[in-house]
């Protein structure tokens, strides 16, 4: 018998007893969550502000875009601002287009890329999959935002949102990447909720442990 | 005493009279409580949350079986390797095949509480590899040589100058002792590392059986580079770790990032599927699931405590338990600390061995009361003292059994307890000739407390005489 | 109403002015109080250090002794969820079961009997004290009896209530647990009284007396200005 055998033998064997079920018994349904969860208001609006609040509360950065040319305006800004020298992004076409139009050396992952640069990149940009209003959280996949890296290993993480990507909570999100993937999942799928951060020495909060030190999220109003 | 237990006598006098160690964990436990409390009172129903969490995890362990089968048989559909271990042993042995087979000499980890459980870290070690924790807690124990202090959080026990020192012994590197200074020197050791290792070993908090995924929760983004830049990728799992849907997920990061550490969400909960895809712009050529029983089918044998494999590592319990919050974590002198460790260790690697872990509780039941999936930690406890005292566990206890058994028959006999009303009195003041000597029957009690005298009239003579 | 009233060993020992103020009040409300002879010990002791048989041995005379009563109130958290909770478990799958579960139904611990039993809040009280309270563990989590103590001291003439931090912290007896690890227990107890002494209060009041006597042990060892006074012999008081 193979050591996989052995063990589903065991584990058969163990569940021939049965336990008690002190607190009730079958799954949850998802009105059951929300019914316990944290509230998440009604409208869209309430919601944005939400997401807003939340991203705050989380040393993150969220604005809103009127449109693409006031995205490339924001862009230019915080470029100019943190001196930007590499950039990198993916193919996205919204975040490849604003990403080169900042005129830096640029690594664009989909087409293969040397670690060591991504490293030395100041800015990844992605787009994402959905904002999160409940938590302040912005859903990557590695098929939205270029790949595993691009999200977390160069120092500020700018995230290229639309309005309507806002989901309410995280079983929304949840159901969200079911339909969208159903049966063929990125490999990586991250709920990424504020910048990296750590509190292992004395509980004191350091951002960018390891991942990102900066999240800047530019929502296009339309 | 078995060895173990003489660890934990020694270990925990020593530290149960560390006043310094006592201020330490004090001051981050109460530090916690206040954001875990904050954060509780942001769910409109929190104990509602528990019961959910503690139905759904019923549920996962109770078919252990059929979502474990339906877990490996999506994860494999996209490229996975999944692997079998039996034990520790085959676990590091899988591991090492893999490290061969892909001729790696570097090796990065992030944090797994399953591989410290197989003591991967030493054999890697010991086999010539070079590894690197990244995960600043463990980074800062493995630098210092020694097992992590806590389930969530592995150097809460250090000050910052302690780690300063750290770093300036064991790295060559001279920093002020802000945390700020301190984590941006283990981000740029760690950076280097990441680009270097040849293999990437992770930790799962969640297996998703509904889509074939593992979960991974952080704050540091270690992980996510763990995952992202090495060609092969090994997550070591616990067999236990499966829920059944992913929509379980929106009830259990929440839950796991407020007990563990008070947020709403930790920054970072990922989850994978597999290696690279057609298509991708990254990730590793391989993937490699470690599956891993290792006694974990023993306590599922348990039907009166098969509940504990419902847990989620989330440190809550260890943080509310007045034993941990004296003793600290390495008095255990095993992984699992705290109440969790004490009621499954002796599962995991031996009732005889370990039974005093299950002793060394005051059954206060503050485990119970926060525990975020309903363990019945502190009874487990009792049913752990039971099954030591068992006729099958040998021939534990004799006298104790004597004496209990006496006193059963002496307290609830009127004559004789009026009798004994008598002696104690007489052996409280024969007790003064002795006292606080060796000969001093009560001196583990009188050396740190008073005893109460013996009243002068007891209750039932007072109610006998007011009869009369 | 008879009131059969459940004195546990150490109680009956050494702190009989709990046993005696519980007389009082129960009289004083127009009950008539029965203590059974040869009811002292409810097994406890061995139950929670795995000797079951032998708790088994001390808690079927207990049963034998109380089957009959209308209702019995125990000055103690601890022995009350002994009785209450811990019976129908230890006697599982043995004839005594269903005498078991009749006995947990009708006993109670003695300031929940007063405050949901009987529905009396207020014994006309005085003690003119700054105190703190202390949460016994089982009392409040076996027994979930976080209220009806504050309702009863709430009334008492003349007495603030000042909450500590640790208030559900345990003060570190746990019975054998104390003399097992004495070291372990100390320090818990050191805490305890650490946030207990912080309140400035005269008293730490708590419904048991095995904590008080924990308490009272470590203050009076480190000369601490602190006293010890059960919830009962404070609602004796005129």
């Amino acid at each position: 018998m193979s050591e996989r055998d052995n063990i589903f033998a065991r584990i058969k064997e163990a569940l021939m007893l049965k336990a008690h079920a002190s607190h009730g018994h079958g799954l949850p349904l998802v009105e059951e969550h929300r019914r316990v969860m944290p509230p998440v208001g009604v409208t869209i609006e309430e919601q944005l502000t939400l997401f807003a609040n939340n991203a705050s509360e989380l040393k993150a950065t969220f604005k809103f875009v009127k449109d693409v040319a006031e995205l490339a305006a924001e862009l230019k800004v915080l470029s100019a601002a943190e001196q930007w020298q590499r950039a990198a992004t993916h193919t996205g076409s919204l975040a490849h287009s604003q990403t080169m139009a900042l005129g830096l050396a640029t690594i664009v992952t989909n087409y293969g890329y040397d670690k060591d640069e991504l490293e030395l990149c100041d800015v990844g940009i992605t787009e994402c999959d959905a904002l999160i209003a409940q938590t302040g959280t912005v859903l990557v996949t590695s098929h939205s935002a270029g790949g595993r890296a691009l999200s977390c290993l160069p120092s500020h993480h700018v995230v290229i949102a639309h309005r309507s990507q806002l989901v309410a909570d995280l079983p929304e999100a949840m159901s969200l990447v079911k339909q969208r993937y159903s049966g063929n999942y990125p490999s990586m799928i991250s709920f990424i909720t504020g910048p990296s951060r750590t509190g292992d020495i004395e509980r004191i909060i350091v951002l960018g442990a390891h991942g990102p030190k900066r999240l800047t999220i530019l929502c296009l109003q339309n | 005493m078995s060895a173990p237990a003489t660890h934990f006598k020694e270990a925990s006098r020593r530290m149960a009279a560390d006043l310094r160690h006592r201020r330490i964990i004090q001051t981050a436990m109460v530090k916690y409580e206040t954001v875990r409390d904050q954060r509780k009172l942001w769910f409109q129903d929190w104990q509602g949350a528990r019961n959910l969490a503690a139905r759904t995890k019923f549920e996962a362990v109770n078919h252990l079986d059929q979502y474990l089968e339906q877990f490996v048989r999506l994860i494999e559909s996209r490229g996975t390797k999944v692997h079998w271990a039996g034990n520790a042993e085959q676990g590091r042995e899988i591991i090492f095949n893999i490290l061969r087979a892909k001729n790696a000499k570097v090796v990065i980890k992030s944090k797994s509480m399953t591989s410290e459980e197989i003591h991967l870290n030493d054999a890697m070690v010991a086999a010539g590899y070079e590894v690197a924790e990244s995960d600043l807690g463990e980074f800062i124990m493995q630098l210092r040589g020694e097992e992590p202090y806590h389930l969530v959080a592995p150097s809460m026990h250090l000050t910052r100058g302690e780690i300063q020192d750290t770093f300036a012994q064991k790295l060559n590197e001279t920093t002020t002792d802000s945390p700020e200074d301190l984590t941006m020197l283990a981000r740029r050791v760690m950076r280097r590392k990441y680009l270097q290792a040849d293999v990437g070993i992770t930790g799962a908090n969640f297996a998703i059986a509904e889509t074939g995924m593992i979960s991974i929760t952080e704050n540091e983004g270690n992980a996510r580079l763990t995952s992202a830049l090495p060609k092969t990728m090994v997550t070591l799992v616990g067999i236990e770790k499966v829920l059944p849907r992913y929509e379980d997920l929106a009830l259990f990061l929440p839950m796991l990032a407020v007990m563990g550490t008070g947020q709403a969400l930790t920054c970072y909960n990922t989850q994978y599927g597999g290696p690279r895809q057609p298509g991708e712009a990254d990730g590793p050529e391989e993937y490699h699931v470690v599956l891993l029983d290792n006694q974990r089918t023993l306590l599922l044998a348990d039907a009166e405590q098969r509940d504990t494999l419902g847990c989620i590592r989330c440190g809550a319990c260890l943080n509310v338990c007045p034993v941990f919050r004296n003793v600290g974590g390495h008095s255990y002198g095993t992984v699992y600390a705290g109440p969790i460790g004490s009621v499954i260790t002796p599962h995991l690697r031996g009732l005889k061995q370990w039974k005093h872990l299950s002793d060394a509780s005051s059954l206060c039941g503050a485990c119970t009361e926060t525990c975020p999936v309903k363990i019945d930690l502190h009874h487990h406890l009792l049913q752990n003292r039971r099954n030591a005292s068992a006729p099958t566990a040998g021939k534990p206890g004799f006298f104790q059994k004597l004496a209990f058994k006496l006193f059963a028959v002496v307290a609830n006999h009127a004559a004789l307890w009026s009798l004994t009303t008598k002696l104690s009195r007489l052996g409280m003041k024969l007790r003064g000739l002795v006292n606080g000597s060796f000969f001093d029957p009560t001196r583990a009690w009188t050396k740190t407390r008073e005893l109460p005298p013996i009243a002068k009239q007891s209750f039932r003579e007072w109610l006998k005489e007011r009869e009369l | 109403m008879i009131i059969t009233l459940f004195i546990p060993c150490f109680v009956d020992l050494m702190h009989p002015q709990v046993g005696i103020s519980m007389v009082r009040i129960f009289e004083k409300l127009g009950h008539k109080i029965v203590v059974p002879e040869g009811a002292a010990c409810c097994g406890q002791p061995a139950f929670n250090s795995g000797y079951w048989n032998e708790a088994r041995t001390s808690a079927a005379k207990v049963l034998a002794q109380l089957q009959d009563a209308e209702a019995v109130v125990i000055p103690s958290g601890s022995c009350g969820a002994m009785v209450k909770n811990f019976y129908p478990e230890l006697f599982a799958n043995t004839p005594q079961v269903e005498a078991a579960r009749k006995l947990a139904a009708k006993t109670h611990e003695f300031s929940s009997f007063l405050v949901n039993q009987l529905g009396v809040t207020d014994l006309g009280a005085k003690f003119p004290h700054r105190v703190t309270f202390h949460d016994g563990c089982h009392g409040l989590r076996e027994l979930n009896n976080k209220r009806p103590p504050r309702q009863l001291l709430a009334m008492v003439r003349g007495l603030e209530l000042v909450e500590m931090g640790a208030a559900e912290t345990c003060c570190g007896f746990g019975g054998t647990f104390s003399t097992k690890f004495p070291e372990i227990s100390t320090a818990m107890s050191e805490v305890k009284c650490a946030s207990a002494l912080e309140t400035k209060a005269e008293y730490v009041v708590s419904c048991d007396s095995s904590c008080l006597m924990q308490i009272k042990g470590l203050v009076n060892k480190q000369q601490k200005p602190l006293k010890t006074i059960h919830l009962a012999e404070i609602l004796a008081q005129s």
